[in-house]
């Protein structure tokens, strides 16, 4: 495999270190709604904190992609699969920026300042609004299950190239 | 020797088993307090309450304490609620056994400070499984909470305080407790176990009333009158107390320290009001004041939130168009 075959070394880092990111805050929300045990606090102030870096991660690693150009898909694709494959990438991107930000706003209208580790604190209304928290809280929780079933297709499209069309696209990851 | 370390080993996994009670979420727990029959929009506990507001004139003295800003210097508005347990938005105001206050500072943007106190001292167990079952207890009837009562010794203090309890006449003229205890923070990063509580500064004896709403109407007049006080009184724990158990009153020698006076000085009904939009969550909390490892308290910010998680789509989903107070 050439190295124009491989995604840069910059994007696997990116890739590989926001997935286990991503893979670790779905399994924190998820696990810190229902929870009434005593690390439940402490679940929450990390996810809330880890959500902070998830933007800023998601924001430089978007620059870095339109920096680089990310290895062909391979010729035998069918065109719809390859589209697919696209717009399921885009929309991954896209859910990358609206988990963090629509749990930031649901933070901000109920009036919790976001604490990052103690370093500093990310501002909330001073006037809580029930209404616009109500709605990003639905929206972070529904945000959240098209992303896990998008991180479902990913992983399933990944193992599918790997093994029963044995391409190249999962080792250009790795 | 062997026989002591493995016993030590094994205890904490044997008494474990013995006691601890089945494990529940805080969906489980929001469906207990909100029983067969929810009302729509409404907090699932505590649902009856009236909005306040006021401030808080601080009087420097626990500024050596904590860093938060609230106990520097002047005076910090609030918003609040005074509200009587249970689930029901419209039951009659005397028949609650716990009265309560909750409080928001939004001193800045990035310092808000919630506050939840009732009338209790203590509660009655210490963790968030248990009291799950007292509750289950107390939708059971008086039979099954004497039971729940006698299978639970830690319940003693809580016990002899509803013994001892005589409910007033006003809002006013209750005694609000932290219950749970929290960490102060100074500047220099030294850390001190409190608790705190609202202490009334007018006595009102108890009244005979028919009405559901004897306790708002006597607060909104009350304070519509003139001013309502109460001291915010800290008690600092000793290196001996045990800041995680809430069912354990500190003893009565330990340091006071009154951080200044809360003054109310509007009500408003709940609906039409600021505090209804407010989940207080006593876990939102300033730099300066810490949680305990308290595992009751720790419980709270998730029962809380999927409390207000429910009446809030309720509320986008227009359940409360057209409510009124009455």
């Amino acid at each position: 495999m050439s190295n124009s075959d491989r995604f840069s070394l910059s994007m696997r880092l990116f890739h590989w270190g926001m997935a286990a990111l991503v893979l670790s805050m779905v399994a924190a929300g998820l696990l810190m709604v229902t929870s009434l045990q005593p690390w439940q606090l402490t679940l929450l102030n990390i996810h809330k904190a880890f959500g902070v870096m998830a933007i800023l991660l998601v924001t430089a690693r978007l620059i870095n992609r339109l920096r680089h150009e990310p290895p062909a898909l391979p010729h035998e694709l069918a065109d719809w699969q390859k589209t697919v494959a696209k717009a399921s990438h885009w929309l991954l991107y896209i859910l990358l920026f609206a988990m963090p930000v629509s749990g930031y706003l649901m933070q901000y209208f109920a009036g919790r300042p976001v604490d990052v580790f103690g370093w500093f604190r990310l501002p909330a209304a001073l006037q809580v609004d029930i209404h616009y928290y109500a709605l990003f809280r639905e929206l972070h929780g529904w945000l959240a299950v098209v992303l896990i079933g998008l991180i479902a297709l990913h992983i399933g499209a990944a193992l599918h190239h790997h093994f029963i069309r044995k391409d190249d696209v999962l080792k250009s990851m790795l | 020797m062997r026989t002591l370390y493995l016993a030590l080993l094994l205890a904490p996994a044997v008494s474990f088993g013995a006691d601890a009670p089945p494990k529940v979420s805080a969906q489980q727990f929001v469906n207990l307090q909100q029983g067969n029959s929810a009302f729509p929009g409404f907090r699932r506990a505590h649902a009856k309450g009236i909005c306040i507001s006021g401030e808080f004139r601080v009087n420097g003295q626990l500024a050596d304490y904590s860093q938060a800003s609230l106990f520097k210097a002047g005076s910090t508005p609030f918003i609040g609620r005074l509200s009587i347990a249970g689930n029901n938005p419209t039951a009659p105001d005397l028949k609650a056994p716990v009265r309560s206050m909750a409080l928001s500072f939004a001193s800045s943007r990035t310092e808000q400070w919630r506050l939840a106190m009732n009338t209790p001292p203590v509660m009655a167990v210490a963790d968030p499984h248990t009291f799950y079952q007292q509750i289950q207890a107390i939708q059971a009837g008086p039979a099954a909470i004497k039971q729940f009562f006698a299978d639970h010794p830690e319940s003693d203090e809580f016990r002899a305080w509803a013994a001892q309890y005589q409910p007033s006449g006003s809002f006013a003229a209750e005694t609000y407790h932290s219950i749970n205890a929290f960490y102060l923070v100074n500047t220099d990063g030294k850390q001190q176990a409190v608790r705190w509580a609202m202490r009334p500064t007018v006595a009102v004896p108890a009244t005979e009333s028919d009405r559901d709403n004897a306790l708002q109407q006597e607060i909104a007049a009350r304070i519509a009158a003139g001013e309502v006080v109460f001291d915010w009184v800290f008690t600092l724990a000793d290196p001996s107390d045990d800041e995680t158990n809430p069912t354990k009153a500190w003893p009565d020698n330990r340091q006071q320290i009154t951080a200044g006076q809360l003054v109310l000085t509007g009500t408003t009904p709940q609906l039409e009001g600021d505090c209804h939009a407010i989940n207080f969550d006593p876990l939102v909390l300033p730099v300066g004041v810490k949680a305990t490892a308290d595992p009751i308290l720790r419980a709270r910010s998730a029962a809380y939130a999927e409390s207000y998680r429910r009446r809030a789509k309720e509320q986008l989903q227009g359940a409360l168009e057209g409510s009124n107070n009455e």
